[in-house]
């Protein structure tokens, strides 16, 4: 186990200084120049002004030292959370923009992956013992499988919005209320939710499905189960072992999903305009705001990294070959 | 057919080492076992009749447009029917030119995403899996550490370093960000077949490791790759779908994606224009069950053991 884990860590600590050393990288490559985007707002006609107040701006964003010591200030201020300001929404830091940001996306995202997650594994295995349901959870997993999902998001919205007026179709909250812990917020912001909920819910949950039906089949079909049944085993034991083993491969295709859910999630909040994470980094974008894109970025990744840590030591519980240390279907 | 053979082509599909083997009385002749099953697997007809019809719509059906799709008719909003069979939108384009385009596009993505993700992946895959040991910790790396940056950002960065963005960057880099899924597959499968026999022999026998790759590895699993490269298809269609609904994908050009995010920011939604938005999701999902479908009945024609008795 102790191998099993500490080599886990370690690609967690090279995944996350690569995505450190991306997330400082790739912005310092984006064309256009912030600081003159900032500062033809102030139309400053004087040239030696101009100058001055461009050298100002440079050293007060850190961008007047060598790259080098940029890289080592970018490092001190990841690991001490501070981001600094954010160029597009002048006065807020951009620690503060992601804080108010990410309880959405997090509502978001957790009920919908784990909801799906369960619900689409029962269903799967339920499909691959029962010949009836399977030809009724098959198709539709496919169906579900395949909607392109700003297709579905824009059906839903014309169907629960102008159509049946049931749900509010866009941001986080009716706006002229203030983010608070009253009932009449939190309603609305239920109510807000619901619709990209479903969503990304209905999105996720084919695939599971089906993955966990192909995975019993073939698990039902293995040498081990035949040998269950040749033992004398009944049917209901086999099932169940032939379940704990199909939930591997599904445990870590989670893992790998993450990254794909969160791509997916900046569509859903941009297409609800919901105020989270995938909205701000879909705004800070257009702005050209490399300080919040950065900090959102770290924030994502340290995200992703600390849900497959999770997964990891849930596999520990449910794989015995990784607590022996041998090799796992984790690995 | 399959009633005169004997038992002699059946204990030859047993031996070429293709999983499980079909055994059994009236197994039919080895070389065309796949086509025999292949024409009687009814999940496989369907979604090949389906597809196959997608894809000649997508290269007949342009030509049968009275406009082009960037070309306003200088109408308002029209209704399907009549000269507009699919109406237009609310700047007068004719949505029958865009859908029709649109598909073209798709086909075009998906065949260029899955073509740079199987090259790579073919590649790391095969490294990572024929050679082990620190290379393949290496490869395993940063297949990981890919699979966990989130390729949407890292588009919109490359992306805004472009002046314009063709549909070959956008295939490109759908592929590059979804070969993980293919060097996975290869490198299991180049694990589990290196230690069998048949390798082993060609190795004593001084063959070149590319060689016994290609001749002894490469086939016995090019069934289940078929398999993989397949989703990768539809999924690279689904992925270009999303970017060309953000606004990120090729300039200049009408696609699915884009007609759903014109659709979006036009409020075709507010004013009911139902007809604008949706044909272009529905067709791709139609586009992507089909491959589905056709996917599950080439996996129960490849493998003999989801075979129905």
């Amino acid at each position: 186990m102790r191998r099993y884990l500490t080599k886990k860590i370690i690609t967690y600590v090279v995944a996350f200084f690569i995505g450190v050393t991306v997330d400082w990288a790739l912005p310092h490559f984006m064309p256009g120049d912030p600081i003159q985007g900032m500062l033809s707002k102030y139309n400053v006609a004087d040239n030696a002004g101009y100058q001055a107040l461009y050298a100002q701006f440079q050293s007060s964003y850190g961008l007047n030292v060598s790259l080098w010591q940029q890289y080592l200030n970018f490092w001190h201020s990841v690991l001490s959370g501070d981001f600094g300001q954010s160029i597009f929404a002048q006065g807020a830091t951009v620690s503060s923009l992601i804080f108010s940001a990410m309880p959405y996306t997090v509502a978001l995202l957790v009920p919908a992956v784990l909801l799906s997650y369960s619900l689409g594994n029962r269903l799967g295995a339920a499909a691959a013992r029962r010949k009836a349901l399977d030809n009724s959870v098959l198709p539709l997993g496919y169906v579900l499988q395949a909607l392109p999902y700003p297709w579905l998001a824009l059906v839903v919205v014309y169907l629960f919005g102008p159509v049946w007026h049931l749900f509010p179709t866009s941001l986080g909250y009716d706006q002229g209320l203030i983010p608070h812990f009253d009932w009449t917020f939190i309603s609305s912001a239920l109510d807000h939710w619901f619709l990209p909920f479903l969503t990304v819910f209905l999105v996720s949950l084919g695939g599971w499905a089906i993955g966990m039906r192909n995975l019993v089949i073939y698990e039902l079909e293995n040498d081990s189960s035949r040998y269950l049944r040749a033992l004398g085993a009944n049917e209901r034991v086999v099932r169940r072992y032939a379940y704990r083993n199909a939930s591997l491969p599904q445990l870590s295709g989670l893992a790998l999903q993450l990254g794909v859910v969160i791509g997916g999630n900046i569509v859903t909040e941009v297409a609800f305009q919901y105020p989270g994470l995938g909205n701000l980094i879909f705004k800070a974008i257009g702005a050209q705001d490399y300080f919040l894109l950065q900090g959102i970025f770290i924030f994502i990744v340290i995200g992703v990294l600390l849900a497959n840590f999770i997964i990891d030591l849930v596999f520990v519980s449910v794989d015995p070959r990784t607590r022996l240390s041998m090799q796992g279907a984790a690995a | 057919m399959s009633e005169s053979t004997s038992q002699a082509p059946a204990l030859e599909v047993a031996a070429t080492g293709l999983p499980g083997g079909s055994a059994g009385a009236g197994a039919p002749p080895k070389r065309n076992e796949f086509i025999y099953y292949g024409l009687r697997n009814p999940k496989l007809l369907f979604g090949l009749t389906l597809e196959v019809l997608l894809v000649l719509a997508a290269i007949i059906a342009p030509f049968f447009a009275n406009y082009e799709p960037l070309t306003t008719t200088g109408l308002g909003p029209q209704h399907p029917g009549g000269t507009f069979w699919l109406g237009t939108d609310l700047n007068g384009y004719d949505m029958y030119s865009q859908l029709t385009n649109g598909l073209r596009e798709s086909y075009l993505i998906g065949a260029l995403g899955a073509a740079f993700a199987t090259v790579v992946g073919l590649v790391i895959g095969f490294l990572a899996g024929w050679r082990g040991g620190w290379l393949d910790e290496i490869l395993q790396l940063v297949t990981n550490v890919l699979v966990m940056i989130p390729s949407l950002v890292l588009l919109i960065v490359i992306g805004s370093y472009l002046t314009s963005r063709s549909i070959l960057f956008e295939g490109a880099f759908i592929g590059l960000t979804t070969w993980p899924w293919v060097a996975r597959a290869v490198r299991a499968q180049t694990f589990s077949l290196r230690s069998r026999e048949y390798v082993d022999l060609a190795r004593l026998s001084g063959k070149r490791p590319v060689s016994i790759i290609v001749k002894e590895i490469a086939p016995n699993m090019a069934s289940y790759l078929f398999l993989v490269i397949i989703l990768l298809f539809g999924s690279s269609m689904l992925i270009a779908a999303s970017y060309d609904f953000l606004g990120l994908g090729p300039s200049q050009t009408v696609s699915l994606g884009y007609m759903m995010n014109q659709a979006a920011s036009n409020s075709a939604l507010l004013y009911h224009m139902w007809w604008v938005f949706i044909p272009p999701g529905a067709v791709l999902a139609l586009m992507v069950v089909a491959l589905l479908i056709a996917n599950v009945g080439l996996d129960e024609v490849f493998n003999p053991k989801l075979r129905e008795q």
